[in-house]
């Protein structure tokens, strides 16, 4: 679903790379977590899976990303729009209709999509994010979780194969945090998305991805299922990654031979001392 | 003498609903507190009142023991320091340094002592190397240390510090929360506004749980986890280590280390 080859670029107005030659694969279907100390590289690595690198944002850019067979580099933008919904930090910045049925509309409308299948969309999308009763509200009015949530509702009206989400619930409380994973559990259990998501925290990437990539200095240091990465502590810590607490805690317990693995969430360790 | 005392305060915007119910709290020198709550519940609104930025609308807020309506914001921000969610938002000045002496310069000080205070709050917040360059070319971590850096150089033996980690890494966050704790150390008074159970647990002696405009708990971070009622009301999560420590059915713990060393005494 998606090939990232060798990928380099720096930014006009840097003097060093931000991506170091990055190697990636991604299936259709997967959910794949993201995550690594600021200014790794992982919002630009972002931004080149739809094209916005080399696009619209010039610099040095060599090798390859491929979407679905398609090099982004030779086509135009608005073609990638429509395979991969990209969801930012803050909801505000993507949300501008006076209605949110308006707010979703737009892109289904600017892709001249019939009037019914716009209506369909619309329904299903609102039903996703478990919003449908708010159709008619102003977004303005909602909660951060709920912006954020239309802002992905917004995103699937244009019918993607691939949601990539740059830290989309640093803004949010924690009922807007659980709100948001919850609908991207959903996305990924029930409609087999495909999910790149970049975040800071470990408990909902160890409770929701299937692979974890680890990145630092614009390069890829670890990846593997989140047992495989969650066990290196060290490596971590030195990074400035925390792992889960549950996990931490298990690590140590398995360090000093009294359980067998470590644990990614609260019921996993339970197991381990059944 | 307390740091604040609080005293049945209400607080009502012009046009709009009752956002502070009726509080009454205490807070003592030196003491570390985090005020948790969901989006809404009051918690800046309150925090507002310790530097005057608001005023109650009914009762009292006494800050080192003098009624805080008889001092302007700038004496009480000499008091209360007070870092926001946004960095940029208190970013104004063309250097580093200019942007920390800026508070000390209002304060009349003479030059000699403007420029040792800044160079120590340089040093603390390990920001000596950029004491001459752009305040935004910063990094975000490093921003959020700039305006720690200007609050810290006003002295204040009360620093309120309103969700001061949010959309920072992990470095970032430890960078701060080491600046913080060695302030706590030296006997000033912390209040910490945060969504992040962890922080609280970590750091705080006492949780202030609000919930719409009241006090609904209030007690070390271990009396308030293992509150399941509590957390429930106020839409908190309890932080894993309680959930594990109550699972496995030990006294229940919020710190890694802690649970660590009570299930090895078990097994």
């Amino acid at each position: 679903m998606i090939e990232v080859k060798n990928l380099h670029f720096k930014y006009h107005s840097q003097t060093e790379e931000v991506l170091t030659g990055i190697d990636l694969s991604i299936k259709k279907g997967e959910f794949v977590s993201i995550i690594g100390p600021s200014g790794c590289g992982k919002s630009t690595l972002c931004l080149t899976l739809n094209g916005i690198i080399p696009k619209t944002i010039s610099g040095e850019f060599s090798g390859d990303v491929i979407i679905d067979g398609i090099n982004t580099k030779d086509r135009e933008i608005s073609e990638f729009s429509r395979k991969v919904g990209m969801i930012l930090q803050n909801p505000e910045s993507q949300l501008f209709a006076m209605t949110v049925e308006e707010e979703l509309a737009f892109g289904p409308e600017n892709l001249a999509v019939p009037r019914e299948e716009i209506e369909e969309r619309i329904s299903w999308a609102l039903s996703i994010v478990n919003m449908g009763d708010k159709r008619d509200e102003f977004p303005g009015n909602l909660s951060g979780g709920q912006k954020q949530r239309i802002a992905i509702a917004a995103s699937l009206t244009m019918k993607p194969d691939i949601l990539v989400l740059d830290e989309p619930t640093s803004q949010l409380d924690p009922v807007g945090k659980r709100e948001v994973f919850s609908v991207l559990k959903e996305l990924h259990e029930k409609e087999k998305m495909t999910i790149v998501l970049v975040e800071h925290r470990t408990e909902p990437i160890a409770e929701l991805s299937d692979r974890v990539i680890v990145m630092n200095k614009g390069s890829i240091v670890l990846e593997g299922t989140p047992r495989e990465v969650f066990e290196k502590v060290p490596l971590l810590r030195e990074l400035g990654i925390m792992v889960p607490d549950i996990s931490y805690l298990t690590y140590l317990l398995k360090e000093g031979g009294y359980v067998k693995d470590i644990a990614l969430t609260v019921e996993e360790g339970r197991r381990l001392f059944i | 003498m307390n740091s604040i005392d609080v005293k049945n305060l209400h607080f009502t915007y012009p046009e709009s609903k009752e956002i502070i119910k009726g509080i009454n709290l205490s807070v003592k020198k030196g003491e570390f507190l985090s005020l948790v709550g969901q989006n809404g519940s009051g918690k800046t609104t309150l925090a507002k009142h310790f530097n005057g930025l608001l005023r109650p609308s009914k009762g009292k807020v006494f800050i080192l023991g003098e009624d805080a309506k008889n001092s302007s914001i700038a004496e009480l921000s000499r008091k209360v320091g007070h870092l926001f969610q946004n960095p940029e938002n208190q970013i104004f000045e063309e250097t580093v340094f200019a942007e920390i002496a800026f508070g000390p310069r209002n304060l009349n000080l003479p030059e000699k002592e403007i420029e040792a205070r800044v160079d120590k709050v340089l040093k603390t917040t390990r920001l000596s190397k950029y004491r001459d360059t752009h305040p935004l070319s910063l990094s975000g971590g490093e921003k959020q240390r700039l305006a720690l850096a200007s609050v810290v150089v006003m002295e204040p033996q009360i620093l309120v510090l309103d969700e001061p980690t949010t959309g920072l890494d992990l470095l970032s966050i430890m960078g701060i929360l080491e600046i913080v704790k060695e302030l706590h150390k030296k006997n000033v008074t912390v209040i910490l506004i945060t969504h992040d159970m962890g922080l609280v647990s970590e750091l705080s002696e006492r949780v202030v749980v609000m919930g719409n405009g009241q006090i609904i708990g209030d007690g070390t971070p271990k009396e308030i986890f293992a509150n399941d009622e509590l957390l429930e009301r106020a839409s908190l999560e309890p932080p894993q280590i309680m959930k594990f420590s109550k699972i496995l059915g030990l006294k229940p713990e919020v710190k890694v280390d802690a649970l660590y060393k009570r299930i090895v005494e078990t097994l």
